[in-house]
């Protein structure tokens, strides 16, 4: 993995400008600034409906220095095949120009992703589109004002889930690893250089790669703005959100996560959810079950990891 | 009828205007072009309520504001130091919260 | 037609083809770039045909992209055309309004992007027979609207439609409609012209640039469809896409008349053909494969005396005004015939409605006729036709309107059992 050091001298390029309307502390930047960092200039992303599209600013002013496209809530996916297809035929009648070397990449909030776009995601999956598909995932609508989506936690409070939500989060990530995809990954915005490794093999990959980010977001978690890489670390370290690589269908764990396996190693998950608001309304009761089914997700990806062993 | 002839403000981009203007409807291009810029929302320093300020004596040059900086608004110098952008640093504090010689310090504003 | 132009005609290969099928040939003459795509009927045997086209080599360099839903058809047709390359599809009925949403992106970045529809009935009931309520109910969208009336004008409107969109003066995405089944899935002769000629005729693929509006170039950074506030330009660019509409009637003419010299077939100024109607007392506009059918009927009772005319609509959107106020000039009695319904509106019938509303303030005594049939593909014979016209040519000579009317329009050939 890339050191710090080595960050500093080849990601000194900024490709999302500062003064931008992001709030302070807000975690999709992060995922954002290092997956450029890695992608470099030569990306046109495609964002939904998401806070993206509004954070980037008002007509006529913008803070992505590179291609961008606005696209509809739904259609992330399908716009980014279709750019995708534009870039191939442009290679072909024009050899040797920067068109060969394009990365279309879409970046998603869990909203555009895990709801309303999963079916344009499933389909671009399934042709394996050649596009990076990136879900930056703060676990709610929160450009609409925090509203629950299928990627929010049990018992999570927004503002149509007053009494904390009762459903569970969403696994997109094994979702999408199930259409057989080259590259699946998870990052949190706590692991940056992990974000810009993930986002280099990814471009390095033919095919659709999807990677799922964790990324905090201050006032929908019930955080402070300071608090936006602490929280998702604790997310790291208590199991409750877990970083790995299925490359071409074998799992692997990422070195955070990897010790994990040990359930010695992992911090208590109340340690996670008692520092955010929005699990204020949890009870001891539920905290136990969410604590047991974590451990059971563990055990059960121990068998995963055992299993795809034995076979190899 | 007179036909309607747009200004092409994103043909070259050496040539774009630092900012785009237009009297009426008829100046206008076919569809509304956002052009990339630092400050596109406005100086967003003056969000801050506080203000990172970092301790040269202590600090180890080792990245980690950098890295974790939102914004994009620690900058390193030609010394290796790090510098913030207060044109632009919102104030976050994550930089201060995350330094592992807690070398930066996040003063109110009103106290600086 | 002059005897030259026809000449020219008869030495060109003809294919008998279905109307589908002279879509996909029409897209592969312009050399589109792009093909996205998902089945429905009676739209289905032109993505067909082309998957053909491209699985045998026969378009080198050609994306063909097949979707998961017309949703992200448009959405892909879109990112293509943004990144710079002519694109095609087609669709029908359930599958445009699915794509709505999208309908309305494309035109708002004005892209020149041309998409075909076989026309249906729109469900529930389910029904895939012709109906134009379908493209019609894009009418707001932007986009360009025409109707082909027949399988060579499939074939032929669609090479002009690129000349038209992809004009930098325009840049608009456009429809052309025609009926499913009625046209998509019967077979007539069809003209495909030389590759080179076609090439001549078209403006030449876009290059490495794109567009001159909108691109993603790593070398030109931009962005369009950021949020722009209501004190920004925003009412502006609106009216721009209108305007835009306006201008582009002066284009439509111009490209049919430069087809017409390239090519040899003409279809009246490109926005309405009218037909032996010099003389006519009295008149039928309509669209689409009826229109079509309307000059037997039209010749029929000339044969037996009557002084009649009709009028081939070519285009919804832009509409052609001046066109439309000159024609209802000309005659006594209009009727206005459409194969398509507009809810709760003035008369029921979309085109009728937008007539009347064109001829407000022109000063006009003609009386109108609105007519609604052939809904969901109900058959619409010669003789109903030619009973249309009597119709209204017993209405110029007493001043009774039709029994029938309900509210002032005339629903032709409703079931009655006895």
């Amino acid at each position: 993995m890339v050191s710090i050091k080595e960050a500093l001298e080849i990601g000194q390029e900024e490709f999302f400008l500062a003064g931008n309307s992001t709030c302070a502390g807000c975690g999709l930047e992060i995922a954002l600034r290092w997956a450029m960092k890695a992608l470099g200039p030569n990306t046109a992303l495609v964002t939904p409906a998401s806070c993206l599209n509004v954070v980037v600013g008002l007509w006529p002013k913008t803070a992505p220095n590179f291609p961008f496209m606005n696209m509809a809530f739904a259609a992330a996916a399908a716009a980014a095949t279709g750019v995708s297809a534009a870039f191939e035929v442009k290679a072909h009648r024009f050899p040797g120009k920067v068109w060969e070397k394009m990365t279309t990449l879409v970046f998603a909030g869990d909203g555009g992703t895990t709801d309303i776009g999963i079916q344009g995601l499933s389909g671009a999956a399934e042709r394996n589109s050649n596009i990076i598909y990136c879900c930056y995932d703060n676990e709610a609508y929160m450009n609409t004002g925090i509203q629950r989506s299928s990627s929010t936690p049990h018992g999570a409070i927004t503002t149509t889930t007053t009494l904390g939500k009762e459903r569970y989060k969403k696994n997109l990530p094994r979702i999408m690893a199930a259409h057989d995809l080259p590259y699946v990954a998870t990052c949190s915005v706590s692991e940056p250089l992990d974000i810009y490794e993930k986002f280099k093999k990814a471009k390095s990959i033919e095919g659709c790669k999807y990677i799922h980010i964790l990324a905090s977001c201050p006032p929908g978690w019930g955080i402070a703005s300071e608090e936006s890489v602490e929280i998702p670390r604790l997310a790291v370290k208590t199991g409750s959100w877990i970083l790995y690589e299925i490359e071409n269908g074998v799992l692997k764990l990422s070195k955070k996560s990897k010790p994990l396996l040990d359930p010695s190693k992992r911090a208590p998950l109340i340690d996670y959810l008692s520092r955010q608001k929005r699990f204020s309304k949890l009870s001891e009761k539920t905290l136990i079950e969410l604590q047991e089914r974590l451990d059971l997700e563990w055990s059960k990806l121990a068998d995963e990891l055992s299993c795809q062993e034995h076979n190899q | 009828m007179n036909k309607v002839k747009w200004k092409n403000i994103c043909e070259d981009k050496d040539k774009r205007p630092e900012v785009q203007e237009y009297k009426n409807w008829q100046e206008l291009p076919p569809i509304p072009i956002s052009l990339p810029i630092k400050g596109s929302i406005g100086t967003t320093g003056d969000w801050r309520t506080f203000k990172p300020v970092v301790d040269r004596e202590t600090c180890t040059k080792c990245g980690i504001c950098w890295m974790y900086c939102p914004e994009g608004t620690i900058l390193r110098n030609e010394q290796g130091e790090f510098e913030v952008d207060y044109i632009y640093c919102k104030g976050c504090g994550i930089c201060a919260k995350e330094c592992p010689t807690k070398s930066i310090e996040m003063i109110r504003e009103s106290e600086v | 037609m002059v005897e030259a132009q026809q000449d020219i005609i008869q030495k060109k290969e003809t294919k008998i083809i279905k109307g589908n099928i002279a879509a996909a040939y029409a897209a592969k003459s312009a050399r589109v770039q792009v093909i996205s795509a998902y089945p429905i009927t009676p739209q289905t045997t032109v993505v067909e045909k082309l998957s053909e086209f491209a699985d045998k080599g026969e378009m080198p360099g050609t994306q063909y992209l097949k979707m998961e839903s017309e949703h992200s058809v448009m959405a892909s047709i879109i990112g293509a055309s943004t990144a710079g390359t002519r694109t095609f599809t087609a669709t029908s009925g359930q599958g445009l309004f699915y794509m709505y949403e999208m309908v309305h992106w494309a035109a708002g970045a004005r892209l020149p992007i041309v998409t075909t529809i076989s026309s249906r009935g729109p469900a529930p009931p389910w029904n895939i027979w012709a109906d134009f309520t379908d493209v019609i109910s894009c009418r707001d969208t932007g986009w360009m609207i025409s109707f082909a009336s027949g399988h060579q004008e499939i074939y032929d409107d669609i090479l002009m439609s690129y000349k038209i969109c992809e004009d930098h003066d325009i840049l608009l995405p456009k429809f052309v409609a025609y009926g499913g089944f009625t046209l998509s899935h019967t077979s007539k002769p069809v003209i495909i012209e030389e590759q080179e000629d076609v090439d001549e005729f078209l403006p030449p693929l876009p290059d490495e640039k794109g567009w001159p509006h909108i691109f993603l170039d790593p070398e030109r950074p931009m962005m369009h469809g950021n949020l722009i506030m209501p004190s920004g330009f925003y009412n502006e660019f609106r009216l721009k896409i209108h305007f835009t509409h306006t201008l582009a009637k002066q284009k439509i003419k111009d490209v049919s008349t430069e087809f017409e010299k390239k090519f040899g077939r003409s279809y009246g100024n490109g926005l309405v053909e009218e037909y032996k109607m010099e003389d006519a007392e009295i008149a039928v506009l309509n669209y689409g494969e009826l229109a079509m059918q309307m000059e037997d009927a039209v010749d029929d009772l000339r044969n037996e005396g009557y002084k009649v005319g009709c009028v081939k609509l070519r285009y919804f959107r832009p509409f052609p005004t001046e066109e439309i106020r000159q024609i209802a000039k000309k005659v006594k009695v209009l009727g206005v015939a459409d194969r398509a319904t507009a809810f709760g509106s003035p008369t029921g019938g979309p085109v009728s409605s937008e007539v009347l509303a064109a001829l407000y303030g022109s000063g006009t005594s003609t009386i109108i006729l609105p007519i609604v049939m052939g809904l969901g593909g109900r058959e619409v014979g010669l003789e109903q036709q030619k009973n249309q016209l009597k119709v209204l040519n017993h209405l110029n000579e007493t001043g009774e309107f039709p029994k029938d009317m309900i509210e002032g329009t005339f629903w032709d050939g409703l079931l009655e059992v006895d």
